[in-house]
This record gives structure tokens, C-alpha cells and sequence, in this order.
């Protein structure tokens, strides 16, 4: 009984504040983007707009979910929780620091990759239900946009799995253990890129976009939705890219591990700094770089993005999976060996 | 077997890359289009013969309301028209104030155009930095209209007054600091032509800024290299003009080809595409806001050294100055005469034509001799636009549709009229 109670309070230490990184995300999102834009962004709900984000939440949960005559009713809710389930469940295996994770499983990797490849079910189901003609178009490029991205992004995967001789987070991480030098984005670079890109189309950001794809099918999968219904599936997308953002730093950028361990005199100089807030420093330069491209970028076109997938990404994972194999079999250093 | 249908999507008028009110009913295979059928009419206000019963000059203000983001380009055709018809020629200095107002209505519209078709294409960053540039101009208006987007200043005979010698400035309130306004008034403590003048000097490296935006992005190039490709022949047959034409390679800009106003006396290059695609309608509308930049300091540079009148001095046609009418009673006729009957043009036919921003703009103009026009036909460059749509969009992709639409600058006002 105790012990259930004790998995429960750490489950709401996880979800309560990634609920609020998740919601100020959007804050951050809408403000950096203002910036870039020569705007300012929000800036009239409490100081400096920073109740904005509980504005907009208060104003969903108020509003009606109309759902569509034509409908398949019960599909049609549960499509969000379809979407936001998967997101919030892949949390479980995220280690924030050496021990400090919910469910310390043995493949947690493969757990992850399960995970977030079911997270689009959500959104198939969503465009199908709606029976509206745009969030069937939604629904069918993220049909195929998931195929093409989830195999480069699961040998992307394997590369660290073949790095690190582990499918655990926790080891992967001390895998990397001994100064940035050590990190896997150096001998791993092609599959960073590979999965880094691969994450923004997984979560429906531009510019890869094409699900969503304002200007050509209006919101897409999720056109006829409104209110909390419609919140829940920003939420999952949100909690995505952070989830996203995480696992980037996790896997190939030393996790908790401090950029200047090795060195001397900066070693100790930042050796106070707990792993916690280095892993987060991390995680929000990523999340940043989100907001970056999509401020930066055009949007892809649907065939344009499957070519991507296929023709560059595949091919450039199996290729360097081969060299990772042949550098760890020969004991390259100074990563292996 | 089950019978197999297309799939046809009805795109718009409440959609957010249709321009306005653009309605089109799309054939689809899959995401690929087989028949694109634009509907239009739902902005139809009935200007043609809303101005059959007015006075020549009252109609001006409908003229802004076509296209509405190149307000004085079609107010310029239509007064064009009548002088055509009464025979008359505005002063030299109404001349250069007409191209220099054109000219920054063409930088105008091409920002929008730049924004709202890069927002098309899902590059957003772009809509803002244009808008940015846009408000500049916009204050130009303001300053000799009073108006920011329905100006009305172009007269028959000339212009409706002078260039103001003040720039209107910002005042520190509940949302403006002094500071605030200070920076913001630096520019404006000269004249109107001061205030241009200094816009003209920072307008290129800003256009520079958009074109690292754009120009060399892949995804942008992915986007528009190859899409909506028009050939010279073709883009002739379907009545093009404007930059689209250009963009085909065809090298046909009445400013050059049939110069009215003082474009003659002006230095300004044509861009000219090859591939005819939207990446080269880009590439052509970018070096034509760079042109117009030109144009615009040439007339400024004339402007300062040559001030005078900006009105004809014919009282039939243009009223008399207010002072003149405290004491002249034959002014006050003249004054009552034209605000209450108008003019009366000579019975026959004009037809003048300018090259706005998206095309050949004119005005075909009928008069039997009477205080208003028997006739007013107007010819909108975008109407023949997205009459071409079905060709232009065929066989591409869903996404392809909302890149033509914005390559082709659609405004409703023009088209529906």
C-alpha cells in the first residue's frame, strides 16, 4: 500500500511539472517567436504576460466540444487521449539523474520507441472520426509520414544502442560518463542529426508540419476539434517535443553529465552544479531550437518530406551504423576501448 | 469491385491561404489535383455600376477599394482616364508625386504579396518583417491623404494638395514613453520627402534581409522551383501582365513600353524571368521592389529642387483655392458648380492603362456628354490571374495550389470588383 502510494507521489512529481513546463512552453514559444518577429509577443495577462498560458487553459476548459454530426462519436474523444496517453506514459523511463527515475527497466529504450510511435494513433484516428475531408488528408500524410520517420529514427536508436552496449537510459548516460569529448554526438553525429530531425517531424513541428499544415488543410487532424479536446492534443504535442528534447540530451549530449568534467579547474569550478540542471539546461537549448525552426523555416511540402525520410535519412542511418559497428568491434578511442 | 471516386475538397472562401474570399471547388487523386475550378463573385459590390451614377470625381474612392493593398495605382488609371477625355495635363510636379506614389504603392503591395505568399508556403517569419515595412509606408499615405489605406489623392488634373512639409509625429502617452517616441520620431523631423528619402535608404539592405530568408532556403526552393510553370506562349495566351508575364520571360512593362506620366524621364530596369515558375515570379517581384526603391529617390531627388503647382488651373475641372473663394465670386461659382453638378466630359471614349502591381490595370471609360460616366470598364489584372488557375495547378499537389495563389497575388477586391 505504501509503496503504490510512493509510486503515485512520483508519478505527480513527474506529470504535475511537466504539465507546467508544458504550458509555459507555449508561453516561451509565443514570446520568442514575438521576438524574432520584431513583436513582443503576450504581454497583457499578469506581469509580462506570464498569465497568459493559465488565460488560455481557463478559456478551453470553458468552451463547448462541438462534436460533428457525421461523426464516429466515441472515436472522436478518444483520439486525445489516444494522443496524450502515449506521451505522458513514455515519461516513466526518463531518468532525470543517476537513480532518479520512475521505472528503472532494463529496455527502455525499446519502451520509448514503442511509446512514441503509438502517440500517432491518436492522431489517425482523430482525422478518420472527424469524417471532415481536411482532417482526413491530416490523417492519412501522418500515416505516412510516421512509417518513413519511425524506421530512420529507430536505427538512429540502435546506433547508441550499439554505442552504449545497452538498451537502459540511466547506462547509456554514464555510457558517456568522462567529459564532453566522451558524448555520443561526436562519433554519433549523422544519427543526432537524423534522430533530432527525426523527433520534429514525429511531433508534428514545423517545418514539417504537413499533418497540421495550416495554410493547406487548415489545422488538419485536428480541424474539428475545440475546447479541452483540442487542448489535450496541443498538450501531448507539447509534452512530445520536451520528451523529444530530453532524449537528445539523454542520448547523445551526456545526459546529467557536466560539459566540463575533464577539464581542469572548470571541473571544479562548476562542480556544485547538481546533474539535474545541467540535463535541463540541455533539454531547453533543444526545445528552444524548435521554436527556431519554426520561425526560421518554410514548410515542407508532403512527397518532399516522405523523400527526406526515405531516400536521405535511411540510407545515411544504415550506412553509419555499419562504421559505429566496425569502431566499437575495433575499440575506437576514445569512446570505446 | 467498389466504384472509385475523386475526391473533391472544397477549398475555401473561409479558408486561411485563400486570399480573401476565393472559392475552389478541387478534383483530387489523393493529395494531386485534377481539376482546380475557381468560383468567384462573393466581394462583387457592383462598382462599374455604382460609378454610372455618380459624378466622375466621387467615383475615385471606389477605385481604392479594388485592389485593396495598391489603392493609388487604381486610382491613377481612373483619373488617368479622364484627363485622357477631357484633354487636360496635370503640372509637371503632380506628374512625379503621382510616380513617386505609385511607385511606393508597387513596394506596397509586393510586401504584402512577400508575406502573405511566404506565409503560404508556412515560412511566417516573413509576413512580420514585411509588415514591419510596410507601416513606414503607410504613413506616407496618411501624411498627404490624411488616409492610411483609402487615400483618394489623386485628382483629375493632378493631385488633391501639395506634400506636407511636416511629418505627423509620435506623442508619449499610456503606451509610449519619451523614449520610445523619441527613437520613433528621429526620421519624421523633416518633410514628407525627408521621411521617404530616409526610407529609400534603408529599403535595400531590408530587402537583402528577406532574400536570406528565402532566396537560397532549400525548402523554399523545393517549394517553388518547378511549380506553376507558365510559358512565354502560354502566359500571352491566358492574358497575363504584370509580373506574371515577366516572370515567363516575356519583357512587357507599360511603364517602358508605353510610358505615361514622367516614367520616360526615369532610369529603372525591367526584371525579366526565364522558367516562368514561382520561384522566378519571386525572383522578379524582389528585383521590382528594388526598381521601384530607384524610381522613388529619382522623384524625390526632382521633387525637392522643382517645387509648383500640383493642379491644373482649369477651375471646370479642379476646384479653386479656398482663399480665392472668400473674395472672387466667380470662384464660389465654381466651386458650388463642381461640388454639387461635377464636370461634364466631352461625349467619345478612353481607355488609359497603367502597370500597377499586379498587371495592366485600366480603365475603359464611356461618357455620352453627361456629369457622369455612360460606361466604366474596369480591367483587373487578377481576373485573368485565376482564370489560368486550372492550368496552372493541374497535376500538382494540394500544396502546390496554396504557392500558385500566392504567385499569382490575388486580391479579391480587383477580381470580384
Amino acid at each position: 500500500m505504501i509503496e503504490l502510494l510512493i509510486i503515485l507521489a512520483k508519478i505527480i512529481l513527474i506529470v504535475g511539472p511537466l504539465m507546467g513546463a508544458v504550458a509555459y512552453f507555449t508561453y516561451a514559444e509565443r514570446k520568442i517567436i514575438g521576438y524574432m518577429q520584431v513583436r513582443l509577443g503576450p504581454n497583457r495577462v499578469g506581469p509580462k504576460g506570464w498569465g497568459q498560458p493559465i488565460a488560455d487553459a481557463v478559456k478551453l476548459m470553458f468552451k463547448e466540444i462541438v462534436v460533428p454530426a457525421q461523426s464516429n462519436r466515441y472515436l472522436f474523444l478518444l483520439a486525445p487521449v489516444l494522443s496524450i496517453a502515449p506521451s505522458l506514459a513514455a515519461w516513466a523511463v526518463v531518468p532525470f539523474g543517476d537513480g532518479l527515475v520512475l521505472a528503472d527497466i532494463d529496455a527502455s529504450l525499446l519502451y520509448i520507441l514503442a511509446l512514441t510511435s503509438t502517440g500517432v494513433y491518436g492522431i489517425i484516428v482523430a482525422g478518420w472520426s472527424a469524417n471532415s475531408k481536411y482532417s482526413f488528408l491530416g490523417a492519412m500524410r501522418s500515416a505516412a509520414q510516421v512509417v518513413a520517420y519511425e524506421i530512420a529514427m529507430g536505427f538512429a536508436l540502435v546506433g547508441v544502442l550499439i554505442a552504449a552496449g545497452s538498451l537502459n537510459l540511466r547506462e547509456i548516460v554514464l555510457a558517456q560518463q568522462g567529459g564532453i569529448w566522451h558524448w555520443y554526438f561526436l562519433p554519433l553525429l549523422p544519427l543526432f542529426l537524423v534522430y533530432y530531425i527525426s523527433g520534429v517531424a514525429e511531433t508534428n513541428r514545423a517545418p514539417f508540419d504537413v499533418a497540421e499544415g495550416e495554410s493547406e488543410i487548415v489545422a488538419g487532424f485536428h480541424v474539428e476539434y475545440g475546447g479541452m479536446a483540442f487542448a489535450v492534443f496541443f498538450l501531448a504535442e507539447y509534452a512530445n517535443i520536451i520528451l523529444v528534447s530530453m532524449l537528445v540530451s539523454l542520448l547523445f549530449f551526456g545526459g546529467w553529465n557536466s560539459p566540463f568534467e575533464g577539464i581542469w579547474g572548470l571541473e571544479t569550478l562548476f562542480g556544485w552544479v547538481p546533474g539535474l540542471v545541467w540535463l535541463l539546461v540541455k533539454t531547453s537549448f533543444f526545445m528552444f531550437t524548435f521554436l527556431w525552426l519554426r520561425a526560421t523555416f518554410p514548410r515542407y511540402r508532403y512527397d518532399q518530406i516522405m523523400r527526406l525520410g526515405w531516400k536521405v535519412f535511411i540510407p545515411v542511418t544504415i550506412v553509419w551504423l555499419l562504421v559505429v559497428g566496425v569502431a566499437v568491434v575495433g575499440d575506437l578511442p576514445p569512446w570505446w576501448g | 469491385m467498389p466504384e472509385l471516386q475523386n475526391l473533391t475538397l472544397n477549398f475555401g472562401p473561409q479558408h486561411p491561404a485563400a486570399h480573401g474570399v476565393l472559392r475552389l471547388v478541387l478534383e483530387m487523386d489523393g493529395e494531386v489535383i485534377q481539376r482546380a475550378d475557381p468560383h468567384i463573385g462573393l466581394l462583387h459590390r457592383a462598382t462599374e455600376k455604382l460609378a454610372e451614377s455618380k459624378a466622375y470625381n466621387q467615383s475615385i474612392g471606389y477605385m481604392d477599394r479594388l485592389d485593396y493593398v495598391s489603392m493609388m495605382c487604381n486610382e491613377h488609371s481612373y483619373v488617368l482616364a479622364i484627363e485622357k477625355l477631357a484633354g487636360i495635363e496635370p503640372p509637371l510636379r503632380a506628374q512625379y508625386i503621382r510616380v513617386m506614389f505609385d511607385e511606393i504603392t508597387r513596394i506596397l503591395n509586393h510586401l504584402l504579396w512577400i508575406g502573405s505568399h511566404a506565409l503560404d508556403v508556412g515560412a511566417m517569419t516573413m509576413f512580420l518583417y514585411a509588415f514591419r515595412e510596410r507601416e513606414d509606408l503607410m504613413d506616407c499615405y496618411e501624411a498627404v491623404s490624411g488616409a492610411r489605406l483609402h487615400a483618394t489623392y489623386y485628382r483629375p488634373g493632378g493631385v488633391y494638395r501639395d506634400l506636407p512639409d511636416s511629418m505627423p509625429r509620435y506623442e508619449p502617452g499610456k503606451w509610449r514613453t519619451q523614449a520610445d517616441c523619441d527613437r520613433l520620431n528621429e526620421n519624421r523631423q523633416g518633410s514628407l520627402l525627408d521621411f521617404i528619402w530616409d526610407f529609400t535608404e534603408r529599403f535595400p539592405a531590408r530587402v537583402d534581409e528577406y532574400e536570406t530568408l528565402l532566396t537560397d532556403n532549400r525548402i523554399w526552393k523545393q517549394r517553388t522551383v518547378g511549380i506553376g510553370v507558365v510559358p512565354p506562349d502560354q502566359a500571352l495566351a491566358l492574358g497575363f501582365t504584370g509580373p506574371m508575364l515577366r516572370g515567363s520571360g516575356v519583357e512587357w512593362d507599360l511603364r517602358k513600353k508605353q510610358p505615361y506620366e514622367v516614367y520616360d524621364r526615369l532610369e529603372f530596369d525591367i526584371p525579366v524571368g526565364t522558367n516562368g515558375d514561382c520561384y522566378d515570379r519571386y525572383l522578379v517581384r524582389m528585383e521590382e521592389m528594388r526598381q521601384s526603391n530607384r524610381i522613388i529617390r529619382q522623384c524625390v531627388e526632382w521633387l525637392r529642387e522643382n517645387p509648383g503647382p500640383v493642379m491644373v488651373d482649369n477651375h471646370k475641372i479642379a476646384p479653386p483655392p479656398r482663399g480665392e473663394m472668400k473674395e472672387s465670386m466667380e470662384a464660389l461659382i465654381h466651386h458650388f458648380k463642381l461640388f454639387t453638378e461635377g464636370y461634364c466630359l466631352p461625349a467619345g471614349e478612353a481607355y488609359a492603362a497603367i502597370e500597377h502591381p499586379k498587371g495592366e490595370f485600366g480603365i475603359y471609360l464611356v461618357s455620352d456628354g453627361a456629369n457622369k460616366p455612360y460606361r466604366v470598364k474596369i480591367r483587373a489584372p487578377g481576373f485573368a490571374h485565376i482564370s489560368a488557375m486550372d492550368y496552372m495547378v493541374r497535376g500538382h499537389m494540394l500544396a502546390d495550389v496554396v504557392a500558385v495563389i500566392g504567385t499569382q497575388d490575388i486580391v479579391f477586391g480587383e477580381i470580384d470588383r
